[in-house]
């Protein structure tokens, strides 16, 4: 029951947040919004019994990659009021706000109606599920090729950085 | 316990949240932070169904898939913060010099 009102407290919360990084006008307040979701998505890690996950979400997600934004919006000085003026969408908002509505309908009915059978949880959840000794333990033994071609993809992904911003001269 | 249904239906929400705002805004920062949205609830259903199935395979997609954001992002916004640097404006309908 306690996870239960969590679940919906923390759950409304994050919808909202979601809502709001869509809908502000400012794009410093979608960035606060967006860090206020990743919190409660990280309070959800927690529920899930993975702590080591959401331990990483608060640091790389609201630590780095929203400092990232932060810095970028700060920088090219966006979201003026220029921004808001012209509105070349029209009538299109409407339909992609209506069509939205129908998603999250086709999903809820989805998960809801029953169609996908799930294999009933096994058993209680093991000592020491989510934390970082598990979780390393699996890493670095059946999915040690990806974490090195991730590696390999986050060096790539800064050489291409430095070169993007480079002087022409 | 809560049923692993409610976690995939609130990814779902989150996910549809993001989907909507890529398609209504057009602002490209705002669009990324959109696609954050929607990578967020994958993110969420990985660990909803890493505890449903007690396999550890859900997290560990998770830490591979925050990698693999983080590189997106980086390049990501090298690019805006290139193309702002040269045509001063980064309104989405306005970038459509390779249109044909």
């Amino acid at each position: 029951m306690a996870e239960l009102i969590i679940f919906v407290v923390l759950g409304a919360v994050a919808v909202g947040a979601g809502i709001a990084v869509v809908a502000a006008r400012n794009p410093v307040h979608s960035a606060l919004f967006l860090v206020v979701n990743f919190f409660c998505l990280a309070a959800l890690f927690l529920v899930l019994s993975a702590e080591f996950v959401a331990v990483l979400q608060v640091l790389v997600y609201a630590g780095a990659i929203m400092v990232l934004f932060l810095f970028v919006i700060m920088l090219l000085n966006v979201g003026g009021v220029l921004e808001s003026l012209r509105d070349p969408l029209g009538s299109q908002r409407w339909l992609a706000l209506l069509l939205g509505l129908g998603l999250v309908a086709e999903v809820t009915a989805m998960v809801i109606s029953g169609a996908v059978k799930l294999p009933a949880p096994s058993g209680g959840i093991p000592a020491g599920f989510g934390s970082p000794s598990e979780v390393g333990l699996h890493l670095y033994s059946r999915y040690l090729f990806p974490f090195e071609v991730v590696s390999l993809l986050l060096l790539v992904a800064m050489v291409g950085v430095v070169v993007l911003n480079k002087r022409r001269d | 316990m809560v049923p692993t249904a409610y976690y995939i239906i609130l990814s779902g929400l989150l996910f549809t949240t993001g989907v909507v705002g890529v398609l209504v805004r057009r602002n490209p920062i705002i669009m990324f932070m959109s696609i954050e949205l929607m990578l967020n609830s994958a993110n969420l259903a990985f660990v909803t169904f890493a505890r449903h199935y007690r396999s550890l395979d859900g997290q560990v997609s998770v830490f591979i898939v925050m990698a693999v954001v983080a590189a997106e992002v980086a390049v990501g916004l090298a690019i805006i913060v290139a193309i702002f640097r040269t045509k001063a404006t980064i309104d989405v309908d306005e970038l459509n010099l390779m249109k044909w």
